[in-house]
């Protein structure tokens, strides 16, 4: 029997998908995550809590997210029908606030008036400063120096919400180093502190917990796809930094075998040129954050600094579940380069009039190549995980485009100064 | 016996405490690392802690993330950190080495091609911090199985029943972290320290150091009425950084002396 003909039930009680997940954290932090493990274990099948969570899903995020129909495109590409499930139009613009709201609940019941996150583009950042408003919980966000230079409108967004942006100066002052910084807070005060991390990354229980909280997105998909497409996809296409809203479409589609499960790396500059975050294409398994996975590392173990166009799938590992998902065959991983990412970015936006945020424009990417080597009664479902507003400045100026307010802020306007 | 056992059972008879200093391999420099050794030795260090640089040291506070940092910008590796081991070890047959760091560069570099390399060098002890010991049973038994001893952290929140599990795997010494939080943080509770320690005791036979937060001769003195041993790291890192790169090794020396008169001061123990 081949190991995915079981019936798929990971990770197991330790947090292991195979040989990936477990728990890779100095002692000092055990503790707080097996009170964790164990209060999840409590209310991941209570009514009341799941009754609350859907609650939230419905009247403050705005759920069920659409699938949509991307017609236009999809005639011009000539070859398979793309769909997208349509996360951008979610409250604050991206699925990150799926599972912020499951952690937030989590932690009023374990009764943590404190909140912390680590954030690379801002959208968790701003996601978790979103609910803490909402549940009058105190909120610290802890992003890399660069990243508070690349995103200072997410910076002004968490701050108008009430949080604190601690700006983080170690290392390569980006996600990861954020991520070191949020867990060395923990440790310091998790009598009072949950951290609420953004992705199915970092030690048991987070990959589950977090996969558990975003498959409502998959969820959907799998009711809604029947309905308004007539069928299930032939692929589901995801990008992957960490890997949340990758594995909240896939998780529901795992069983349904036909289903083809595509994860899109970012291949920044080109793999060859070794200045990406394609963490399953070319990395190597290792240990970081807590867990084992694929992880950009030297030769020597140390972890190498990342680079992609978009600052949210700028990180060097990814979640173990993907590690387990790609060696065992279940889902495929592909990379594609900055500039494949911005030529789709401006397809969705011309011909879809939606403008997708850069993470997402990588899983555009591969569905734009792949639909045209196949039938127009192929479908293929993307998730559109985040809307591009917080990417302005990075398409702007990548693109050659002048960002101007109004059009007579230009000074080659028509007009100016006649 | 190895030499960390050696060691322990030699200060007990003597009713010393064990004095512990902690420093990054190849901060200011990779050269520097050896002098730095020969004067915490002199300067009456019992074991001496080698840290293994790494690119995210999540445990670690700003004070060993900047030595850390330093020694990176450097190129030292893992292999390098046993290359000073084996040169200190041919000038110094008895001092124990122990190797700190995170388990990323040791997988790196293979569990059993580096547990083959660390006892070829003259290590006799390592402490992975993220490996907890749930996580820790192949790297246990390859040390364990070349008379190198796997080396654990327990901290304040560790419950009874994980002490047993970690009293199982550990060799050499456990190292109780003295406070919630990362390495050079501060607020030690000596008391507090006394009775969490008498608790791993009635469950682990090994000699308890106590580490995080020990930064003078009046908290090393202390920890000493409770501990085996007393581990000092972020605050030498601050002696090296403190002036010219020249004489790191003097200045580290010189006030780790401070420490180990502060504890021969002390009143000799009994032997447990």
């Amino acid at each position: 029997m081949r190991m995915m003909d079981l019936p798929y039930d990971l990770p197991d009680v330790h947090g292991h998908f195979g040989p990936y997940g477990g728990v890779f954290v100095a002692e000092t932090l055990i503790q707080a995550l097996d009170e964790l493990r164990a209060q999840y274990a409590r209310y991941r099948n209570d009514p009341a809590f799941r009754a609350e969570f859907e609650r939230e899903l419905k009247h403050y995020v705005g759920r069920p997210s659409p699938v949509y129909h991307a017609e236009r495109w999809s005639r011009e590409l000539g070859g398979a029908q793309i769909w997208l499930k349509r996360e951008d139009l979610n409250h604050t613009g991206a699925h990150k606030i799926n599972n912020v709201i499951g952690q937030a609940l989590l932690a009023k019941r374990l009764g943590k008036p404190r909140v912390i996150a680590e954030t690379g583009a801002g959208q968790h950042g701003v996601a978790t400063a979103t609910i803490a408003a909402r549940y009058g919980m105190e909120c610290v966000v802890y992003m890399g120096s660069e990243d508070v230079k690349r995103q200072a409108q997410n910076v002004f967004r968490m701050n108008l919400l009430g949080a604190k942006v601690v700006p983080v100066e170690s290392g390569s002052k980006t996600l990861k180093d954020a991520l070191n910084e949020a867990m060395r807070d923990w440790v310091t005060n998790v009598e009072n502190t949950f951290y609420i991390i953004g992705t199915v990354a970092g030690p048991h229980p987070y990959p589950m917990m977090v996969r558990d909280f975003q498959r409502v997105i998959g969820d959907e998909c799998v009711v809604q796809m029947p309905e308004y497409a007539g069928r299930q996809p032939d692929a589901v296409i995801a990008c992957v930094g960490g890997g949340s809203n990758a594995m909240g479409i896939f998780f529901p589609y795992i069983p349904h075998r036909d289903v083809r499960l595509i994860g899109v790396e970012a291949g920044g500059d080109g793999i060859a040129t070794g200045r990406h975050s394609a963490s399953l294409t070319a990395g190597r398994p290792g240990v970081l954050h807590g867990n084992r996975t694929y992880l950009l590392q030297d030769g020597n173990g140390q972890i190498v600094e990342t680079h992609s166009v978009s600052a949210g799938l700028d990180y060097p590992g990814v979640g173990p579940e993907h590690a387990w998902l790609k060696d065992s065959g279940r889902a495929e991983y592909v990379s594609i380069d900055d500039a494949e990412a911005l030529a789709a970015f401006h397809d969705c936006c011309r011909i879809e009039g939606i403008i997708p945020a850069l993470e997402s424009a990588h899983a555009l990417a591969y569905a734009k190549k792949l639909a045209s080597t196949m039938g127009r009664d192929r479908i293929l479902l993307v998730n559109l995980s985040g809307r591009g507003d917080k990417d302005m400045n990075t398409v702007a100026e990548r693109s050659g485009l002048k960002f101007y307010c109004r059009p007579e802020c230009n000074p080659e306007f028509p007009g100016r100064n006649a | 016996m190895n030499r960390i056992d050696a060691t322990f059972a030699r200060l007990k008879t003597q009713g010393r405490t064990a004095l512990i200093p902690y420093v990054t391999t190849g901060d200011p420099s990779l050269a520097a690392t050896r002098p730095i050794m020969d004067a915490l030795a002199r300067a009456g260090a019992d074991v001496i802690e080698l840290g293994v640089p790494f690119s995210d040291p999540m445990a670690d506070g700003p004070v060993i993330q900047r030595a850390s940092e330093r020694a990176l910008v450097q190129g030292v590796t893992l292999a390098s950190v046993l290359d000073v081991v084996a040169e200190f070890r041919r000038a110094d047959a008895t001092t124990p080495v122990v190797l700190m760091g995170y388990a990323n560069p040791i997988e790196a570099m293979g569990i059993d091609a580096f547990a083959d390399r660390a006892r070829e060098a003259g290590v006799d002890g390592v402490l992975v911090v993220d490996y907890p010991p749930e996580e820790a049973a192949d790297f246990a038994a390859a040390m364990t199985g070349r008379g190198l001893a796997p080396i654990f952290l327990l901290s304040p929140t560790t419950p009874e029943s994980r002490v047993e599990s970690v009293a199982r795997l550990a060799r050499g010494y456990v190292y109780y972290v003295s406070l919630k939080g990362v390495t050079g943080a501060g607020h030690l509770d000596p008391a507090e320290v006394g009775r969490k320690l008498a608790e791993i005791r009635r469950h682990v036979a090994l000699p308890v150091g106590v580490g995080f937060g020990i930064r003078d001769a009046v908290s090393a003195q202390a920890v000493a009425a409770h501990a085996d041993a007393v581990v000092i790291g972020s605050r030498i890192i601050q002696e090296i950084e403190a002036g010219p790169a020249a004489d790191a090794a003097s200045r580290a020396g010189a006030w780790l002396g401070t420490i180990r008169h502060a504890l021969d001061a002390m009143p000799g123990k009994p032997a447990r």
